[in-house]
């Protein structure tokens, strides 16, 4: 075994490509190797801004010698066939033996793979690795047709000390690579990757990798912060993309003019990140924003650093005189007066435009209102001036901070601030990890922004399929679930869906298209009548029977979409910890109150990890496999009442009374949605069966009495189902 | 030892030294097309010339307009008429950073002091159907060049690959001179400040952009411009179509900065210019092909 030292080396490399290349670098030569017969675990990958690094420590010199064999035609076929297929295996027919199976004799091949040497296949693997390289963008340059990331100038390749020979675009493989630009040496030879790390950490100014650098870069961004009182604004994507920008980063703290600490701090946070890649920072006393910034230099200049950073004030302080001037000049204009605009920004072609949705959103608010106890007024209000701000020049400048802009806007235009804050927290929650708001009103908005979007969605058949979900309807119904769960919002999904639906089929109340054939009112009605009548459907009679069939209509986008919403209320308990299975059992297809199916889950949960519960469970499935045997005998269903008069033994008689009290209390406990009173309810049912099954044999030779039992059975689960059904229950 | 500070150049010294470090390049020094253009990029010694097989080297200054940046000479960065330094090696040679760095050592920025960076940027021009891989290069956090690996020009791929850098004069002169606005850069060394040779010019002409081009005019022109180029195409003469290209390009820029375009007629303005600088590639690269 001996060590494989792979440095590809070029121009500046993307930073957000950097990571994921050195990974695909790995995991492709890996393969070719393995392919090839080579067995190694001990590999590396690093990257940074001008080279991906690749080492095998234990990476056989020779693959191992492979005998294989291969089965030819049968004894006796024709001489062609024969012919073509030593041919194929490179052999005579003297190397080839004759074997036998349940069919006859055939002649099989043996063949002799020796083993090949690392450095030939080393050799050419890599140049085809790198021949087709999955970039997300490559390029040409020169005068070549070889594509790579950015122009490359040197590639090492070393094994075992030595120098695999290939070629890649012009590039001779060689030993020889380059440090920092600045603060390196040139260029320079090595002999191992002990050797490389030591040269190229040392001299050559370089931090082979990228987690050094990260590390070095929050080490030093802790030592500035507690010297001078600070507190990160913690920004993780930053940390790896500034990492990826510098081969030897050196932080330094910038001061920020403080005339600009009036603008919202996220807009000085975002201006930093994004434009200059800057870390902002709060005063560690007052938790608010300071007027500093952090900058992650490439460079460790003799001046400390003091050009860079009066250089890099300099650029911020012309940064933030713009963001200034859109903030004031957005405040010019009220939030409302801009609403109107949102006609010209296109939501969806088939759905209409931002405006359109504002106005369906704000229906939808004012509407779920009183269901989470905001006032339909202020969440009507709050929906339709929810996207005003996307026409703001800060808005359009920083997409990112929608909504919250048009929280500020609001405020300063003097809306209430609920109002307020249901602009800014109508589009959450946006990832599993996002809060969840609590305020009515914001919940009345946000709840009904990601309702209409579910139901539009639905309405033009874009749902998401397989990993497309070009919409982010996921994240959509999902937000909803939160919304839900998360205020324990008692909500009748499928008539809020289909109510809104049909709400935007009326609203024109004529289905006329009004013009540029997705403009507000009928829009969706038009769009189905439109596909219906080239479809070579459409409406024979009145206006009674289009509403019957547009009611047919949502009736199917409604199961539909509530199913939907079934799959990912699993996804999303399942995250946090609920067995599917149990979901399974609470959940029917028409089950719309999810706050009552995750109380469900909950109780049946607990109940499952008490003995009661775990014996109940044994209890049931041992009934449940009787019934569905027999069923799968006599093809019959087990069906009717049980007939008190054939109860013969105590225990049937005791079982039959049990089930009878437990499944009325159950029931009432249902009622009242106390989930774990009917759990409780349910208990007392454990002795019972067990007494049951250990006393009374079920194969009774009176077959009246054998049929009473099992529908006696078939009882236990009948008695259950209301709480779960227990046979979808893994056991 | 001499401890007195280099003075800094002065703008039109900037220029003089970026012109005199590439004709030592062997760069052909052009001057700046005589046509309204929103980029260095549209001279045709950069679009035509990145096209087809013969190798180019060439720096020129070329004043740029940009209707709709204008700011009545009131803010201290935006400029609708502004320079820019561009430089086209074709093929791109392989040390064009090398030489792009040393570039900045000759008009006084000490890369030992100073932290340069290349950050990914990739550059397309929709109306000239042109696209290609690089970097904005960042000085201590200010962006002073566009630095391009051509891909595709006038909608055709490049063979072989012109590289393309592009100094944005005045930023650069901010940064080397230290000044925060635009205006207070020394243009030479005897007092000139580019305040006085182009505040006025700013602010008159944000009043023609803004409120006083005749749209009407403007429309007109784009359709004149767009017809003439068509003509001069079918008479298989690229140069003088491209100029037409080029006029038709500003036209609409104006009719934009004047807020007379809507999204939709927008992108149809835009393919359109698209449309015509296509045919000229293809012609140009024709007529190159056939010797």
């Amino acid at each position: 075994m001996a060590e494989l030292l792979l440095e590809i080396f070029s121009e500046e490399i993307p930073a957000r490509m950097q990571v994921k290349a050195a990974a695909n670098l790995g995991r492709l030569l890996s393969k070719s190797l393995n392919d090839a017969g080579f067995e190694f675990t001990d590999i590396q990958t690093f990257s940074g801004p001008r080279r991906l690094t690749l080492v095998i420590a234990d990476l056989p010199e020779k693959s191992p010698d492979v005998t294989e064999e291969r089965k030819g035609p049968r004894v006796g076929a024709p001489e062609q066939a024969m012919a073509g297929f030593l041919r194929g295996a490179g052999v005579t027919q003297e190397q080839c033996e004759q074997r036998e199976d349940k069919k006859g004799k055939f002649w099989v091949a043996k063949l002799h793979k020796p083993g090949r040497s690392a450095l030939d296949v080393l050799a050419e693997a890599i140049p085809q690795i790198m021949a087709s390289f999955p970039w997300p963008k490559s390029m040409k340059w020169g005068s070549g047709n070889f594509r790579w990331v950015r122009p490359l100038h040197s590639i090492i390749c070393l094994f075992d000390g030595k120098v695999v020979p290939f070629e890649v675009a012009g590039v001779q493989s060689g030993n020889q690579t380059s440090g920092h630009r600045i603060m390196g040496q040139g260029a320079f030879e090595v002999s191992s990757f002990a050797d490389y790390q030591e040269q190229l950490e040392g001299a050559g100014h370089v931090l082979l990798d990228a987690a050094d650098r990260k590390a070095k870069i929050a080490q030093q961004i802790t030592e500035i912060c507690q010297t001078e009182g600070l507190s990160l604004v913690e920004d993780e994507g930053l940390l790896d993309e500034v990492a990826g920008l510098a081969e030897w980063p050196v932080t330094l703290l910038g001061q920020m003019d403080k005339e600009f600490l009036d603008l919202p701090p996220e807009v000085i946070t975002l201006s930093m990140a994004k434009h200059q890649k800057y870390f902002s920072v709060n005063n560690a006393k007052t938790g608010k924003l300071a007027p500093n910034f952090l900058v992650v230099a490439n460079l460790d200049a003799p001046d400390g650093g003091k050009a860079i950073v009066s250089g890099n004030q300099r650029v911020l302080t012309a940064r933030l005189a713009d963001a200034r001037h859109f903030w004031d000049t957005d405040r010019q204009q009220t939030l409302e007066s801009r609403i109107d605009a949102l006609r010209d920004v296109v939501f969806h072609q088939k759905l209409g435009s931002v405006y359109d949705k504002a106005m369906r959103v704000a229906a939808l608010a004012e509407e779920l209102a009183p269901l989470v106890g905001a006032d339909p007024k202020l969440a009507k209000r709050a929906a339709m001036l929810a996207k005003a701000d996307l026409t703001t020049q800060m808005v359009v400048e920083f997409t990112s901070l929608q909504g919250v802009m048009g929280r500020y806007y609001a405020l300063a235009d003097g809306e209430e601030k609920p109002v307020a804050d249901a602009i800014a927290d109508h589009y959450k929650p946006q990832g599993p990890t996002d809060q969840v708001p609590t305020d009515p009103v914001s919940i009345a908005v946000a709840l009904a922004d990601k309702l209409d979007t579910l139901v539009g969605f639905w309405a033009i058949d874009e749902k998401p399929t397989g990993s497309k979900d070009p919409y982010a309807l996921r994240r959509a119904a999902l937000g909803g679930i939160r919304l839900v769960l998360g205020n324990e919002v008692r909500l009748d999904i499928s008539h809020i869906v289909k109510s809104h639906f049909l709400y935007e089929i009326d609203i024109s109340g004529n289905g006329e298209d009004d013009g540029d054939g997705w403009g507000f009112g009928g829009r969706w009605r038009t769009f189905i009548e439109k596909g219906l009548s080239e479809s070579g459907g459409g409406f024979g009679g009145g206006a009674d029977e289009k509403d019957a069939f547009f009611a047919e209509l949502a009736d199917d986008y409604t199961a539909n979409l509530l199913s939907f919403f079934h799959d990912r209320l699993k996804v999303h308990l399942r995250d946090s910890g609920i067995r599917h299975d149990l979901i399974d059992a609470v959940l029917t297809p028409d089950a719309d109150d999810l706050v009552l199916i995750v109380d469900r889950v909950k109780a049946l949960s607990e109940f499952l990890e008490t003995s009661d519960g775990t014996q109940l469970l044994a209890g049931t499935k041992r009934a449940a496999n009787i019934v569905k045997a027999e069923h799968k005998k006599t093809k019959q269903e087990i069906s009717g009442e049980v007939d008190e008069n054939l109860l013969t033994a105590p225990q049937e008689k005791a079982l039959y009374a049990a089930l009878q009290t437990a499944s009325k209390q159950a029931a009432e406990a249902i009622k009242v949605e106390d989930y774990t009173a009917a759990m409780a309810a349910l208990a007392p049912l454990r002795q019972p069966i067990d007494a049951f099954f250990d006393a009374v044999m079920v194969n009774d030779d009176d077959p009246a009495i054998r049929q009473n039992r099992l529908r006696l059975l078939s009882g236990i689960g009948e008695a259950l189902a209301p709480v779960a059904d227990f046979d979808k229950i893994s056991g | 030892m001499n401890k007195m500070k280099k003075q800094p150049l002065c703008f039109q010294d900037l220029i003089l030294t970026l012109q005199q470090y590439w004709a030592d390049q062997g760069c052909v020094i052009l001057q700046p097309h005589d046509l309204e253009v929103g980029a260095g990029t549209l001279h045709p010694a950069t679009t035509l010339r990145s096209l087809g097989t013969k190798p180019w080297n060439t720096a020129y200054v070329q004043p740029c307009r940009r209707p709709a940046d204008g700011r009545y000479g009131e803010n201290p960065n935006r400029l609708q008429h502004y320079y820019q330094f561009q430089v086209l090696l074709k093929p791109s040679p392989d040390n064009l950073q090398e030489l792009y760095l040393k570039s900045l050592a000759a008009i006084g920025i000490d890369m030992g002091l100073h932290d340069v960076r290349f950050v990914e940027d990739d550059w397309e021009n929709p109306t000239v159907g042109a696209w290609g891989l690089g970097w904005e290069v960042w000085c201590d956090g200010m962006e002073i060049s566009q630095f391009t690996y051509f891909q595709q020009v006038g909608g055709l791929e490049v063979n072989p690959v012109s590289g393309e850098l592009t100094y944005g004069l005045e930023r650069l002169a901010t940064y080397v001179q230290g000044v925060d606005s635009i205006y207070d850069l020394a243009f030479n060394n005897d007092g000139v400040s580019y305040g006085d040779v182009f505040q006025e010019n700013e602010r008159q002409f944000s009043h023609f952009n803004f409120h006083h081009a005749d749209t009407q005019m403007f429309t007109r022109w784009f359709a004149d411009a767009e017809a003439q180029c068509n003509l001069l195409l079918e008479k298989n003469l690229p140069l003088p179509a491209y100029d037409f290209v080029l006029k038709a390009s500003h036209a609409f820029n104006i009719l934009d900065a004047r807020g007379v375009v809507s999204a939709t007629e927008r992108a149809s303005f835009i393919k359109r210019v698209r449309d015509l600088a296509k045919g000229c590639a293809n012609a140009w690269v024709e007529l190159e092909e056939a010797g």
